[in-house]
């Protein structure tokens, strides 16, 4: 438990003054993420840790971005209770505050909602060394812009996180994964989206090109109807959606880049004879391909949705370029938090792309 | 005969070059209507309304607004608490009501695709057949838009369960004050770029007009059941509702009135709730038959232990709506009693319920105004009623001393000034005792990155340093605010 929240403001401070770069650094679970050449001056925020408040029947935590996740989990486990996003990268090491600046959300995001729909409020340090609060720490608030959320997938380009209000969710009673055969993915993704019309119990859904698999979360009596509903057998042993989410399958120790690919759940396929896992009941799509990135891009666009190349790669960004008059607001926005352009240049887009040079 | 021809303001003669005259309201009479929001005690006649037909039509409004530069209030069905579409005395009243097409609905991917003006309960209307519903459900629901529910990122009695209107929205397609069309999402869960378009909710049109909707559609549950539980304590009824959530269960809504609203309820509909009891709740559950039959059986026991003097399961459908009619017509029922009502809107961390509910009893003594409150139990939501008589010299002078001090309460005990009505014009000094400057500041900026010429609803919402400086002048004894020994998030 350490508050360095004064020290950290002064060091932005100081960089703003004399125009230096900062390289924001958590505990780099995710440096793999967003363009790498970075030179910024590094402004380690580990040491900002510690949970603030935590009371169980508010369904609120208020913890400072050092805090590491597992310790947010375990206290939260203590009351019966989760992080309802489903972060990555937890016993490596990953801090709560990276976890919201990359945005990264496990398997039940697409039942539960993703990072920014947790967060309720957020103390940070914008790009002048000022200290900004915007949100609180109840769930329901509309007073001030909601500053908080775009710090999700932000990649730390808008401001250093200090503290964090989330919203926390009940641990499901109980937890059980049904195996189903499908070997049509036309047909395994319209199964995935008709089975929620039939049961609230499914809070994952994953295919492989022969399986669905379906984790289903709740009450005894609700999971024994879900399974009714859907058929098939329970999966014993492993954790796969842990797996899954830590891209410790088999899937993703392949050759190839890989590519992570949301569009709607219900869109057509990418492709043909893909290298492809489909979770999120079809709206994010993990593709293990080394065709052209343009293509793949266009490809994705096309469907109306993005790609994010997920390898450490110098030759390929991580993010979707933006264009035209969305490209035009994301950088005023970026100017008007950052106006030197000093937190984490390039880690989102090329500097001279979203500064607008 | 056209509406607008005695008008000769040359920025009306503008507009007619890229609007019909049936498209643009001037005279005082037809006019009259729209000087005021649901806040009807603010009230300011526009320069001029405009009711455009199509997205063209408003892209070519905002470029002679921005280069004439005229304020621009933008309107759906002025359904709102906060004065947000009351007018600007130089300005432009830009209503959304014609944009009311629902464009797309696709069945397999649960969404629709509707115009800024469709109204709310409509678009759960138009998917009904497919066992879908759009969850948000603000009270107004049956009259007002999509596009004033993503201005105020509005809530509603489900959302502890199914969210705000930020969690129920894939898509936003603005124009900018230089009329440049900007699509914000998309119809994937997640998109490039910033998350700009988390950042549209709840901004109170200070950044765009918001003129087509992606909206998610949920499958309707297939149960839904109703527990009322009476109370002779507050604090009691209080800690019922941290149980239900402390053990896990997440009702689909969860309400809570007080005895001066369970009794003018009763008068007014006969929802059968006990007169006697100095509160009440209200638990609805709902899911598959399995799953609701499980949470009931729990809740009840929660119930019970909580010290309950009486709980009713509602038996059948009748009286589940019967049940839910007395909560539904609180504000309405409050007009049977008293000339007027004055509500307000603030959150609380819930475990400070007893205490607030205490202070705010003194309070009604001390400004000589009867209360009642109505409260989103589940999170944190309360609304307590403010009775006055408008007729009477002062009263609604005193009734917004009361509403200010309550919400500096809110604000004292960790909660906010609005859980889900807005700031609007009406809480606008609210904000300076919520916000520090720097933060206010740092509001503005955003706003400058969208309307460099601040035209967009100006003087609402975020109030400037100035502002702030004369309030506090006025407010803040010895350089502190009120409840200083309490930290600010």
């Amino acid at each position: 438990m350490t508050c360095l929240a004064n020290e950290i403001a002064a060091a932005v401070q100081a960089a703003y003054s004399t125009q230096t770069p900062l390289n924001i650094l958590g505990a780099g679970t995710k440096s793999f993420l967003g363009q790498q050449d970075l030179d910024g001056k590094p402004l380690d925020v580990t040491g900002h840790n510690g949970i603030i408040e935590y009371d169980p029947a508010e369904l609120v935590m208020v913890a400072r971005a050092g805090t590491p996740l597992k310790h947010i989990e375990k206290a939260l486990a203590e009351h019966h209770q989760m992080l309802g996003y489903e972060p990555p990268f937890v016993d490596s090491g990953a801090t709560l505050g990276g976890s919201v600046a990359a945005g990264l959300a496990g398997p039940r995001r697409a039942y539960a909602g993703s990072v920014r729909d947790f967060i309720l409020g957020a103390n940070f340090v914008n790009g002048k060394g000022e200290t900004i609060t915007a949100g609180g720490k109840v769930i329901k608030n509309v007073a001030g812009f909601d500053l908080f959320r775009p710090m999700a997938r932000s990649m730390g380009t808008l401001g250093v996180l200090l503290k964090i209000a989330l919203r926390v969710s009940p641990l499901p009673e109980i937890e059980k994964t049904l195996l189903h055969e499908e070997h049509d993915e036309r047909t395994a993704l319209k199964k995935m989206n008709q089975w929620v019309t039939g049961t609230q119990a499914i809070s994952a859904t994953a295919w492989d090109g022969e399986i669905i698999r379906i984790r289903l979360s709740g009450s005894a009596s609700g999971v024994e109807h879900a399974r009714s509903l859907i058929g098939g057998e329970y999966l014993t042993g492993g954790d796969y959606w842990h797996d899954l989410n830590n891209f410790k399958l088999d899937f993703f120790q392949q050759p190839g880049r890989l590519w992570r690919v949301s569009v709607a759940p219900m869109s057509e396929p990418l492709g043909e004879n893909l290298n492809q896992l489909i979770d999120w009941g079809g709206a994010q799509r993990w593709l293990i391909s080394d065709d052209p990135p343009d293509e793949i891009r266009s490809r994705a666009s096309q469907l109306g949705g993005h790609a994010e190349c997920f390898s450490k790669d110098n030759e390929v960004a991580t993010f979707h370029p933006l264009k035209g008059s969305l490209l035009a607001v994301n950088q005023r926005f970026k100017a008007a938090l950052d106006p030197a352009g000093i937190l984490n240049p390039g880690r989102l887009y090329p500097e001279r792309q979203i500064n607008g040079d | 005969m056209s509406r607008t021809k005695t008008s000769s303001d040359p920025l009306i003669a503008q507009l007619r070059s890229v609007l019909p005259d049936s498209c643009i309201v001037a005279d005082a009479v037809s006019m009259k209507p729209y000087e005021c929001d649901g806040l009807s005690a603010y009230r300011q006649m526009p320069r001029v309304v405009l009711l455009p037909e199509s997205v063209e039509q408003v892209q070519a409004i905002m470029k002679i607004c921005q280069q004439s530069g005229t304020p621009v209030v933008p309107r759906g069905a002025g359904t709102s608490l906060s004065g947000g579409a009351m007018p600007h005395k130089n300005g432009v009243v830009l209503s959304l009501a014609r944009l009311n097409q629902i464009l797309q609905i696709d069945a397999d991917n649960r969404t629709a695709r509707v115009q800024a003006g469709v109204r709310n309960l409509q678009i759960s209307e138009a998917v009904q057949h497919l066992g879908l519903y759009y969850a948000p459900d603000p009270s107004s629901q049956i009259a007002c838009t999509i596009g004033g529910n993503v201005a105020e990122n509005a809530g509603g009695v489900h959302c502890l369960k199914y969210g705000l209107t930020v969690h129920n929205i894939l898509q936003v397609k603005m124009v900018g004050l230089d009329g440049e069309l900007v699509s914000l999402g998309s119809s994937a869960l997640d998109s490039p770029g910033y998350d700009l378009l988390a950042l549209l909710m709840g901004s109170e049109g200070m950044l765009g007009i918001v003129v087509e909707v992606l909206v998610r559609l949920l499958p309707r549950p297939k149960v839904a059941r109703v527990l009322m539980a009476a109370y002779d304590d507050i604090g009691k009824a209080g800690n019922a509702v941290a149980s239900v959530i402390a053990a896990g269960v997440t009702p689909g809504g969860f309400e809570m009135m007080d005895q001066a609203a369970i009794r003018a309820v009763e008068g007014f509909v006969n929802a059968g709730y006990p007169t006697d009891a100095t509160a009440i709740l209200l638990c609805e559950l709902d899911g598959t038959e399995e799953d609701v039959a499980a949470q009931i059986g729990k809740v009840e026991k929660l119930l019970a232990t909580s010290g309950a003097t009486d709980i009713r399961l509602a038996s059948d459908e009748n009286e589940r709506i019967r049940f839910w009619s007395g909560r539904k017509n609180a504000f309405p029922a409050m007009g049977r009693i008293s000339p007027d009502y004055y509500c307000m809107d603030g959150t609380i961390p819930r475990k400070e319920l007893g205490r607030v509910l205490t202070q705010i009893s003194a309070m009604s003594g001390k400004y000589g105004l009867r209360v009642a409150n109505v409260f989103h139990a589940g999170d944190g939501n309360l609304h307590p009623l403010i009775l006055y008589d408008a007729s009477r010299p002062d009263e609604f002078q005193r009734a917004e001393a009361f509403g200010a001090e309550i919400l500096d309460l809110c604000v004292a005990v960790g909660g906010t000034i609005t859980g889900e009505h807005g700031v609007g014009v009406e809480k606008i000094d609210r904000m300076c005792v919520q916000f520090d400057q720097v933060s206010l500041s740092q509001f503005t900026a955003i706003r400058r990155a969208f309307d460099p010429d601040g035209l967009l609803n100006p003087d609402k919402a975020v109030p400037t340093l100035a502002r702030c400086a004369e309030f506090n002048a006025m407010h803040v004894h010895h350089g502190e605010l009120p409840h200083p020994e309490l930290e600010r998030f």
